[in-house]
């Protein structure tokens, strides 16, 4: 990375793989668990926090020494719900149907840990570029899992992937249905995506011994 | 050479390798090891974890016989080919080749699936791990095949055998250290995960998938079809099986769960070999009489109208509960396992009496899982260790209280 100094591109990679925001530090399970029963919703939550995060981060860092520390939570809400806001009034402008299906969960994004975690971790302490990389790196790696768990759950609870049949036709009995395969059902409920998650933590702390806290 | 001479030098020859567990697991599930601890002190006792694992498996065996019978006697009933049994627990229409050998076909290729995945992943995790390989899954996979539906497809199976045996025992560390019964794991992976396999009228009679398919196609057979006597209560549908049907097993269920008959003597034999803990079955039965007939009590009352929908369960004898469904089978076979029931001898009592009354109010409350005892006991199974340390807590206290009585 030519353009990044090495110290900077660390901030975007490192949420990527070892200091992952879930499966590392164990934040925001809980829009991970809900919304990533399809690949598309997953990755439209994963844009969303990266907008949100990033922006977020660049305008706390730019206020932080004039954010009095006792009402700095304050602030950061207001913030994050400002922006958070403005995720929601795009998404009922251009993507009505997303935003239904996405429901309370854009609404949510508020509460989630990952962001008012940053905003007290680093944006008060550190400036804005350094801020806005962090964002972008810990959202990234928010929406990574994401992804993958939406992958997943889409691919063996509905057989589809972004709506696409790629296993056949469930009910006409195409492809791999014609043979007898059927859809998991458990897939599409939360727990599995639990479970899911779970197992990608597994994976990663077995490939990565330095991982595992005693 | 014999086979245990065989098995000796083979077991000799990888010592010390990667694969060392699996033939040690081999050698050690045939025949006693000929090598003994030497020196120090030992106490020398019969019942090891092998031993205990056979009593059990020997405790399921008749449920897995019967299952078999009652395997081909529903499909033939359902069928109209046979007439139903007149005449007792000995009726000549049950006990036929003809059905045996219809369960039997169906039922053993589900039982070497379930051994056979169950045990390799346990081997795998076993030789990756280089630890011993338990005889856990010993009776895992006997229990298996006897709480699924007879016409599951194996590749199901396969899939839940995976999951149940990887996330519900090893990810804890193996035989001893999981939190919920491998086997009921296995069973609520599949009820999740493939509703339609695992509830309905079509999946409890061998070959009433296949004929509707057919009927679909085109087929101008009569369509097979065995409703569980719960499905029919659930929806308010009256029942035509005996009491009596009922405690003998003739029922449409699970493989090996309808004879509550043949699951009384194994729970007594477990008793008897105390194997299984009678205050967890004891406690069991209380918690679903007590629960029940509370709700019959509420029918009695008046509260609820035969057009509710709890009415068909609700209005149940309450000692009939105890009867039908899987209760009587999670009861002896599964809430008494020792790894993940309550340690304590109060903790079993409480433990044992919620799994009961948590049974029969979600198989009353929810009719989209007829089948409360499943959850119940893997609820519980969550909650055991809970009780244990108020129990021990307790039990820390009032002693506490009373050396201070001495010493004040």
């Amino acid at each position: 990375m030519g353009l990044l100094s090495k110290k900077d591109s660390k901030l975007i990679l490192d949420p990527l793989a070892d200091d992952n925001p879930i499966t590392i530090q164990v934040l925001g399970i809980c829009s991970a668990l809900a919304i990533t029963a399809q690949l598309k919703p997953s990755i439209v939550m994963a844009i969303s926090v990266v907008f949100v995060l990033s922006v977020g981060n660049v305008v706390i860092s730019l206020m932080r020494n004039i954010i009095p520390s006792k009402i700095r939570i304050i602030v950061q809400l207001i913030v994050v719900a400002t922006l958070v806001i403005i995720v929601d009034q795009v998404l009922k402008a251009f993507a009505y149907s997303l935003s239904k299906e996405l429901s309370v969960f854009i609404g949510l994004i508020i509460t989630n840990c990952i962001i008012m975690g940053r905003f007290e971790a680093f944006a008060l302490a550190n400036k804005p570029w350094q801020s806005f990389l962090d964002g972008i790196g810990n959202a990234a790696g928010y929406g990574l899992i994401l992804v993958i768990v939406g992958f997943f759950r889409e691919l063996l609870g509905s057989g589809t992937l972004f709506g696409f049949k790629v296993l056949g036709d469930s009910v006409e009995k195409t492809g791999l249905y014609a043979i007898g395969y059927e859809n998991n059902g458990f897939m599409v409920l939360p727990p599995m995506a639990l479970i899911v998650v779970g197992l990608i933590i597994w994976v990663q702390r077995s490939r990565n011994k330095e991982l595992i806290e005693d | 050479m014999g086979l245990k001479q065989n098995l000796h030098s083979l077991r000799e020859k990888y010592k010390g390798t990667k694969m060392a567990p699996a033939f040690n697991a081999l050698h050690t599930f045939l025949y006693t090891p000929n090598d003994t601890a030497h020196g120090g002190t030992h106490i020398k006792a019969a019942d090891d974890l092998k031993r205990t694992m056979n009593t059990v498996i020997m405790a399921l065996i008749p449920c897995l016989i019967f299952g078999m019978f009652n395997a081909g006697y529903q499909h033939y009933v359902a069928a109209g080919e046979i007439e139903a049994v007149t005449s007792g627990f000995f009726s000549s229409e049950f006990w036929t080749l003809q059905n045996f050998s219809l369960g039997f076909w169906k039922v053993l290729p589900i039982l070497l699936i379930s051994y056979g995945v169950g045990l390799g992943v346990e081997f795998l995790f076993a030789v990756i791990k280089g630890h011993e390989v338990e005889e856990g899954y010993l009776v895992t996979g006997m229990l298996v095949p006897l709480i699924v539906p007879i016409d599951i497809p194996l590749w199901m199976l396969v899939v839940a055998v995976v999951f149940g045996v990887v996330i519900g025992k090893e990810v804890f560390g193996g035989t001893g250290m999981n939190i919920l019964n491998p086997a009921l794991t296995i069973r609520a992976f599949l009820f999740f995960a493939y509703p339609t396999w695992m509830s309905g009228d079509k999946v409890w009679v061998e070959g009433a998938v296949q004929r509707t398919k057919e009927i679909a196609n085109g087929s101008t057979a009569d369509a097979i079809s065995g409703e569980t006597i719960l499905g029919s209560l659930a929806q308010s549908h009256g029942v035509d099986y005996s009491v009596m049907d009922m405690f003998f097993g003739f029922i449409p269920g699970s493989i090996g769960e309808t004879s509550t008959l043949l699951i009384l003597l194994g729970g007594l034999f477990l008793i008897f070999t105390k194997i299984g803990s009678w205050r967890i079955m004891l406690s069991s039965v209380i918690g679903a009489l007590v629960m029940g007939y509370i709700f019959n009590l509420v029918v009695a009352a008046g509260w609820i109208t035969d057009t509710s929908k709890f009415y068909g369960l609700m209005s149940t004898e309450f000692w009939h509960h105890l009867l039908i469904g899987g209760m009587a089978f999670g009861i002896v076979y599964m809430a008494t396992d020792p790894v993940t029931a309550s340690q304590t001898n109060k903790g079993k009592w409480i433990y044992g009496f919620l799994i009961g009354f948590v049974s029969i109010m979600i198989r009353v409350f929810n009719p989209a899982y007829p089948e409360g005892v499943m959850l119940a006991i893997l609820l519980m199974n969550v909650f055991a260790p809970t009780i244990d340390h108020y129990v021990v807590q307790g039990n820390v206290k009032r002693r506490l209280k009373r050396a201070k009585l001495k010493t004040a």
